[in-house]
């Protein structure tokens, strides 16, 4: 069995510390090396990566449009005073 | 800190938001489409935060709702010291604080056992076992996902807010501040009072949840496809 530095298992817990660039270095390494030759870790990386942008992308909820309209009229009041 | 805003009728819309010193002198200037903008951006997000120290969606709205009504007020005397993000959301969790001591429900944030910070965030069955000679590799591996403009859609967008809603209320706030509205790691900390590990512990377990539910979706469509 090639020596691949960290298994699977151990490597989907480290994405995140990785991806906020969190790992020391040696262990960096490691991970970079194994995404190297691993193509489901390649790919879990890929849906991790995927999936933080989608969530970026959500549409924004809004508070009911009542409390929303309540709060421009208070903020039209407020500098008309 | 006088930065001009014009308010005649052009001014319709809102200024540039990630403009701190022209969102402030739009806000004291009284230019109602960049606090409409503001509104619209934060409350979701102010909600989520809210959501961690009371204990109904309703109380939560209403905090929200003294939450702006502390920035209208408050507007003029704030310094600058923080970014005006960060301003924003500690009132809201002062508030919602205050009401949860006073519901008798301030949820001690160390104590929420909804997330078990130390269990694997991919089911143990995915792997081969130990004993296995390649023990700890993949035995299901993810599915490569269709190209990425089929997260775009709007049925994924609501599998992914239904997998945030699902989310315990800390891993909640903190995928929400981060990933959704963008926060920094350090504002995140600093709005919720966690120290950086325990923000990267739960926003790693959030995002392999939301991963997660993804997968499931995905793999549900390649196979009714
Ligand atoms: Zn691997």
């Amino acid at each position: 069995m090639i020596d691949r530095g960290v298994t699977c298992k151990e490597l989907v817990e480290l994405v995140t510390d990785y991806l906020e660039g969190d790992l020391p270095p040696s262990e960096r390494v490691r991970f970079e090396l194994h995404i190297s030759i691993c193509e489901d870790c390649t790919t879990y990386l890929d849906q991790m990566r995927a999936t933080i942008a989608a969530v970026g992308r959500l549409p924004a909820e809004s508070i009911p449009p009542t409390s929303r309209d309540e709060l421009l009229r208070a903020f039209r009041d407020w500098h008309e005073h | 800190m006088a930065v001009p805003v014009e308010r005649s009728a052009s001014t319709a819309v809102p200024v540039d938001l990630s403009d701190d010193a022209a969102v402030i002198a739009a806000l004291r200037a009284g230019h109602e489409p960049t606090f409409a903008a503001l509104i619209d951006r934060w409350s979701s997000a102010m909600l989520r935060v809210a959501l961690l120290h009371v204990s109904s969606r309703a109380v939560a709205e209403e905090v929200v709702q003294d939450a702006w009504m502390g920035v209208v007020r408050g507007i003029s005397r704030f310094e600058g010291r923080s970014s005006l993000r960060t301003w924003v959301f500690r009132i809201v969790t002062n508030l919602s604080k205050t009401r949860g001591v006073r519901e008798a429900r301030s949820i001690p944030l160390s104590a929420v056992h909804d997330e078990r910070d130390h269990a694997a965030t991919v089911d143990a069955d995915r792997f081969l076992d130990a004993s296995h000679r390649w023990g700890h590799d993949w035995a299901r591996p993810p599915r490569e996902w269709a190209p990425e403009d089929s997260l775009l859609s709007k049925e994924t967008g609501d599998v992914i807010r239904r997998a945030i809603d699902e989310l315990g209320p800390r891993q909640r706030a903190v995928i929400t501040l981060r990933d959704e509205q963008g926060f920094t790691s350090k504002e995140v900390c600093a709005t919720l009072g966690l120290s950086e590990a325990n923000q990267r512990v739960l926003l790693h377990r959030a995002r392999a949840a939301v991963r997660a539910r993804l997968e499931e979706y995905m793999d549900r469509r390649l196979v009714t496809r």
